[in-house]
């Protein structure tokens, strides 16, 4: 899950907090502390009421929380691992955990007892690294769907209906690239789809950009490349080989991005990592459209003067709907102070217990069903429809999901592959430059 | 030396009388004898000194060290030799890299040093007003970060008020962050607009010590502002100047913080700066042994602009009489 927006938004902040912060968290360790790291600050009243709960089933065990921005938390952890001070337990993202198992500072999760079907189907096993053993207790899970501006989509003639028919292919692009054509307009008040429409003038862009993707393209072109059937690496886990030289993906990349050249899909200079992500710029009416990840639900929803909708991600080649299915989970350290409490309170984040409260305040969706159900009743409740997010984990019929690429060197692959989409999207260069990238990437696999 | 000559007694003089000639050998003998000199000085270089091998020279050691290995951090360093420079060499990114910093470091410190020159020339012909000091050196109390990050929303191509404003007058809105060609220019006018200020004032206080009587006379002679300017301001900050200089490039080089958080060295890499470039290749990508190697080329290039830099503004010497 990338929280960049809070992240990001708070990042000032954020920088003169996190030094008392994480200096409170490792004065507070003892004995009777268990000390736990996350960096989404939605989250942190969930996880809190969660600790009151597990100190009252634990007495004299008490949970000391740090919530850092994005960037920090991984940047500070690396230290904390270095200098020895890292938390009992933390977040732990599905890019990052490989390398930190190959880095032996985590411990083996393997008699916490998880159960892979008391969650939603696959979160568990993408947990278990190369070397058999697992190394997170699943706590969450997000989809990616398309968020509109409701009024804009009525001014257009665009139905909830017909969103959430919406098919796309790379010839072409189907009804997807006619509804967000339609819904752009130029600084004449011209629609993308009318004669005259100045593409570099655009005033509202039918479609967000959140970038131009790393090598996930999570929230970027991933719903595309996923329903051609196309998969990142040549394995579903621990694979040797990623597969962006492949025609399917290539077709489909040039295809999205040429959206921006059309003046349909805003163009990369829009984007700002820090100032404007694409929730923004639907909040600013400067897009109309824009695919992001559940764990944003609340952001879009929480806009004021704009009424948001969401939609499914559009049928693709294959026939099918598809989204990134990623989950969250707990991480114990090796070296954890606490380790016996730290197991403990895995052992209860883990729990329907925990997962039920955290579903309850309608932030984010728990990993077990139960704790899903919470989360949907709690977003009903506040008047969110949070179907397009859900429906894609139920209906294996008409939807793919797909997680997060699993590979050694995540890090290397993201640091070629930020540049390399970004020359693709900015046009310095063509989309056949990816193959160079691949030959590199799988170059640094093989080592 | 003997216990005595350290702690004199009080009613002798420590040092020659007053007007009292004293010939070079009979002071150089008395130093050598009294010994007390050199260690009271090395008592009082002692806190710098231990400041120095603790947090520069021991790390400076260990980095070089460290770049002849394999190191990710947490498991023992393992020696490559010359593995990390054969493929720093074989590196485009680090090519890219440098020249991306060269780039920045020339417009950062062209700019910067014409516009200190001006402000702290325009301040002392012109006026000796404290507050006007005081606001031209207010962004310098800014950190990095903060400058980056306001700049970073007031430059924003679709929401900024800069990008607004532009709009406002008629003009398309400049991606200033986000397009390839404008990113270093800009991070670079942000970190002028951060240093200019305390840059003026350090050359301007080079200018006060350039003696007034020289401009007296030469507006005796006849001499307009812009000529006093070339012959007699210029010439006599030159020692000031250079130093100025080789501080603000040796700064300029190591751009990381505006970078991390306006451009995070995109798009593209076009603002991928070396030190941005090898703080991901350490603490992104746990290649410590790389980085370490990089951070070695910065050393050897900024050792080898210095000392040009140096030879070439004679900067030890003055030309004041």
């Amino acid at each position: 899950m990338r929280i960049r927006t809070v992240a990001a938004l708070t990042g000032a902040l954020a920088l003169s907090l996190t030094g008392c912060a994480n200096g409170n968290g490792a004065q507070g360790s003892g004995p009777n502390t268990v000390t736990y790291w996350l960096w989404d600050a939605n989250q942190l009243p969930a996880y809190q009421a969660c600790a009151k709960g597990f100190e009252k089933e634990n007495p004299g065990l008490n949970v000391r929380i740090t919530q850092l921005g994005w960037d920090d938390y991984w940047t500070k952890l690396t230290a904390s691992f270095i200098a020895g001070t890292e938390p009992d337990v933390f977040t732990d993202h599905i890019q990052k955990f490989g390398q930190f198992a190959d880095l032996k500072v985590l411990e083996p999760l393997d008699d916490l007892g998880i159960n892979p079907s008391d969650y939603q189907k696959g979160l568990a096993d993408n947990w278990i690294a190369q070397d058999g053993h697992r190394y997170g207790a699943p706590k969450d899970w997000d989809t990616v769907a398309l968020f509109y501006n409701k009024k804009m989509t009525d001014q257009a003639g665009l139905t909830p209906e017909k969103l959430n028919s919406l098919d796309w292919n790379p010839k072409d692009g189907g009804s997807f690239e006619k509804a967000i054509a339609h819904l752009t307009i130029d600084a004449k008040g011209r629609r993308g789809d009318e004669p005259g429409f100045d593409r570099n003038h655009v005033k509202v862009y039918g479609l967000a950009t959140n970038g131009a993707g790393y090598g996930d393209g999570q929230t970027q072109w991933s719903p595309f490349t996923g329903s051609t059937g196309w998969n990142y690496t040549d394995k579903a886990r621990w694979g040797t080989k990623y597969q962006y030289d492949s025609k399917t993906f290539q077709s489909t990349i040039k295809w999205y991005f040429g959206l921006a050249k059309k003046g349909y899909l805003a163009p990369l200079t829009a984007y700002s990592g820090g100032a404007n992500q694409a929730n923004a710029q639907v909040a600013s009416g400067r897009a109309a459209m824009a695919f992001d990840g559940a764990w944003m639900i609340s952001t879009y929803y929480g806009f004021k003067g704009v009424k948001i909708g969401t939609a499914f991600t559009p049928v693709g080649p294959s026939g099918k709907r598809a989204t990134m299915m990623n989950g969250l989970a707990d991480s114990i350290t090796r070296n954890a102070r606490n380790k016996p409490g730290a197991i403990k309170w895995v052992k209860y984040l883990s729990s329907d217990k925990c997962q039920k409260t955290v579903g309850r305040y309608g932030i984010v969706f728990p990993a077990t069903p139960e704790g899903t159900r919470a989360a949907i009743a709690a977003y009903r409740k506040k008047g969110i429809d949070v179907t397009a997010f859900t429906r894609p984990v139920a209906d294996k019929k008409n939807f793919r999901t797909f997680t997060y690429p699993i590979t050694d060197y995540a890090a290397d692959v993201t640091a070629l592959m930020a540049p390399a989409m970004q020359a693709v999207y900015n046009g310095s260069a063509p989309v056949g430059s990816l193959k160079k990238t691949t030959a590199q990437i799988n170059l640094i696999l093989s080592q | 030396m003997t216990i005595a000559s350290s702690s004199p007694p009080p009613s002798l003089p420590l040092r020659g009388a007053e007007g009292a000639p004293t010939t070079p050998t009979a002071r150089g003998a008395r130093t050598r004898e009294d010994g007390g000199d050199g260690r009271l000085a090395a008592l009082f270089v002692a806190p710098a000194m231990l400041g120095f091998l603790v947090f520069l020279l021991w790390p400076t050691l260990r980095g070089i060290y460290l770049s002849f290995t394999r190191y990710n951090l947490l498991t023992p360093a393992e020696w490559v030799g010359l593995d990390n420079y054969v493929r720093m060499v074989n590196d485009p990114i680090f090519w890219n890299s440098l020249w991306v910093t060269v780039e920045y470091v020339v417009i950062n410190i062209g700019v910067q040093t014409v516009a200190a020159l001006a402000i702290a020339v325009l301040l002392q012909r012109l006026s000796q007003s404290a507050v006007l000091r005081g606001i031209v050196l207010a962004p310098y109390l800014l950190s990095n970060v903060v400058a980056g990050i306001v700049f970073l929303w007031i430059l924003d191509t679709q929401l900024g008020i800069g990008n607004e404003i532009i709009g406002a007058l008629g003009f398309d809105h400049i991606p200033f962050l986000a397009d390839e060609h404008w990113a270093i220019p800009t991070i670079a006018l942000i970190n002028v607009w951060r240093h200019v200020g305390y840059t003026a004032l350090l050359l301007f206080a080079g200018l006060q010590a350039i003696p007034n009587d020289m401009y007296e006379a030469a507006k005796v002679d006849g001499a307009g502002e812009w000529r006093m300017f070339w012959r007699i301001t210029l010439p006599l900050l030159r020692p000031v100047l250079a130093v100025v200089l080789i501080m603000t490039v040796i700064g300029s080089f190591q751009v990381f913080d505006t970078v991390a958080v306006t451009t995070q060295g995109g798009p593209a890499n076009a603002t991928n700066v070396l030190q941005f470039y090898l703080y991901g290749a350490a603490f992104g990508r746990f290649q410590f042994g790389y980085a370490s190697a990089m951070s070695v080329a910065l050393l050897v290039v900024l050792t080898a602009i210095t000392i040009i830099q140096y030879r070439l503004t004679r900067a030890g010497r003055t030309d004041l009489g």
